[in-house]
């Protein structure tokens, strides 16, 4: 299984300082290094935007958590990136209470205005739409997120000022 | 005058939640004294005798669920807070943490001590980025103030208290599943018994609480048992943040009297449905209950009641299906959700609703045929109680059975004619 996974990925990288320092405070929460294994991928995405081969060895050498380990951590959770996103992460949430309130009229408008369906992203590396589990925000439905920000009671003029905000932020 | 809304009397729209010196001249932080008069035996013994049931859905008496922790053996022993709120239609703990970090904080201080805990953590889902912002900065203010941290207020009693926040995946809800997760492993979860209050973090004594049950602590501790048990509504005790999504006048979520009825959440507090809309169904307790229908509307919101009625309360938060609503559209979505984060281990959950949620679609595209409705009844037998690991297929089966049983003409429809409703 170690051949395998060091014949088809790249080697570590070096992690940054800042990776290593907020890596190093998460620890100090903890008994076992181990533990830190999710919250130290959470950390490589925050700098790096998302988690490539090169980074997960690296934090598995650092932590000594075995690469297929973490791999299996890294893939189980919804909100850790494997593969390279835009700038923008866009979260819709298309569980029931969305979906009562026009989840797909939303999504349908975002591909349409943006040319990016779930799972893609925009040429200029901007924005990748990902559809999210029941992002509890149910009275306010429908909700989505835009990387750390919550937007409520959307609606198709809502979303537009929104993806307009984030292009003139850039 | 006693408090009646312990849990939100903090909480006032549109205004920051209460700093640690603010929150303790509301009357914050009196419970752990209370507490340290007592020996953590007989504050467990209290929590207990104040009938508070848990919160999170499967409403265990919360004393009773500590009791069976061990005597300490001066090894570590955990606290964990699950905040990693996911059920579809559930959205309470948000505001609890959002608007009043520090209840939380001070319930959690006041059940490590009766658990004798050493270490406690909070498991935040990590799609709460505005709850994790202010409970670090909560955290932070109860240090300063020394109400955590090594012999706390000038006694023996140490604790520390940890923020971790995961990213997402509704698996983690199942307490050992996210003990899993917080030790860094893949969150599946794990054989019982051994229970985690004997055996839970690195294989010491650990109870996993919801953040509402724990944010009941300081008032039993404060005002007493007493006063706790005649906020409720007859016989029952507390209170509980109840709510209402869906296509209705004005959704959110409550505090009331453990006791009040569907109909009291529905009519007064969300206002009633929509004009033009009519009410066909609700979930009573989050995307894992069986479907109630409108004559169900006079029943108490305890769990003994709803049971009755062939449902479970879950988590007290209803979602109301309306008559321009596609119920198979409905159970579809709910199914894909629970498809979506099964965790894989096991196979009635793993191939199981992947395959409700093909046939569900077939249904919606109109190429679904009378046979279907068949697999599905079975499918709900192969996902039921006994046949999975957890409780996550036999929960995705409740919306799938009771739709059947109460919405059969329109399975029946959808074969015929495909489905009928303009939208979704």
């Amino acid at each position: 299984m170690t051949d395998l996974i060091a014949s088809t990925a790249l080697k570590a990288r070096q992690l940054t300082e800042e990776e290593i320092h907020d890596i190093e405070h998460e620890k100090t929460h903890y008994p076992y290094a181990q533990a830190v294994g999710l919250e130290a991928l959470k950390i490589v995405q925050k700098y790096q935007g998302w988690v490539s081969d090169e980074s997960l060895l690296a934090v598995s050498e650092y932590l000594d958590i075995p690469p297929d380990e973490l791999e299996g951590v890294a893939t189980f959770f919804n909100m850790i990136f494997r593969q390279p996103v835009g700038k923008n992460v866009i979260l819709l949430c298309d569980s029931v209470a969305c979906w009562m309130l026009g989840c797909d009229d939303l999504q349908a408008h975002i591909t349409k205005t943006l040319g990016i369906n779930y799972g893609e992203t925009t040429d200029d590396d901007m924005f990748t739409l990902i559809p999210v589990p029941c992002l509890g925000d149910c009275d306010r439905a429908p909700s989505m997120m835009v990387g750390r920000e919550l937007y409520r009671n959307l609606t198709t003029e809502k979303i537009d000022q929104i993806i307009a905000e984030y292009k003139s932020k850039a | 005058m006693s408090v009646t809304n312990p849990l939100t009397k903090n909480i006032e729209d549109g205004r920051d939640p209460l700093s640690f010196k603010e929150y303790q001249a509301a009357g914050g932080y009196q419970s752990l004294d209370k507490a340290m008069k007592m020996s953590p035996r007989d504050v467990m013994g209290q929590v207990k005798d104040a009938g508070l049931g848990g919160r999170g859905g499967a409403g265990f008496n919360t004393g009773l669920k500590w009791s069976f922790s061990p005597e300490p053996d001066g090894g570590p022993r955990y606290l964990v807070v699950n905040a990693d709120e996911m059920e579809p239609g559930t959205f309470k703990d948000r505001l609890l943490m959002e608007k009043d970090p520090h209840l939380l904080i001070e319930g959690m201080i006041t059940s490590s001590y009766a658990l004798s805990a050493t270490t406690a953590y909070i498991f935040l889902r990590g799609e709460y980025t505005l709850a994790e912002e202010r409970l670090l900065k909560a955290i932070d203010e109860a240090y300063t103030a020394g109400m955590l941290g090594q012999n706390i207020q000038g006694t023996d009693f140490s604790l520390d208290l940890y923020l971790h926040t995961s990213a997402g995946r509704y698996i983690c809800g199942e307490e050992t599943a996210l003990i899993n997760a917080l030790e860094g492993k893949r969150a599946n979860p794990r054989f019982k018994p051994p229970f985690p209050q004997v055996s839970g973090l690195w294989g010491r004594p650990t109870l996993v609480n919801n953040v509402e049950t724990i944010c009941n602590i300081p008032g039993i501790l404060t005002h007493g048992v007493e006063w706790f048990k005649n906020l409720g509504l007859g016989d029952e005790c507390g209170t509980r943040i109840s709510g209402v999504s869906g296509r209705v006048k004005n959704p959110g979520c409550w505090e009331m009297p453990v006791g009040t009825t569907f109909r009291t959440l529905l009519e007064d507090y969300a206002g009633g449905m929509q004009d033009g809309y009519e009410l066909k169904a609700f979930l009573p307790g989050g995307g894992s209950t069986d479907f109630l229908l409108p004559e169900h509307l006079d029943l108490p919101m305890i769990p003994g009641d709803v049971a009755k009625a062939g449902s479970r309360l879950g988590t007290s938060l209803i979602m109301v299906l309306d008559d321009k609503t596609c119920p198979v559209g409905c159970v579809r979505n709910l199914i894909k959700f629970f498809a979506h984060e099964s965790c894989g281990w096991c196979t009635p959950c793993r191939d199981g609703l992947p395959w409700v949620e093909h046939i569900l679609n077939k249904m919606e595209e109109g190429t679904g045929e009378m046979k279907d409705i068949e697999i599905l009844q079975e499918m709900c037998g192969y996902m039921g109680p006994g046949n999975t690991f957890c409780a996550l297929a036999p929960g995705a089966a409740e919306p799938l059975q009771s739709s059947l049983k109460y919405f059969m003409d329109e399975y029946e429809e959808h074969v015929k004619h495909g489905c009928k409703y303009k939208s979704h």
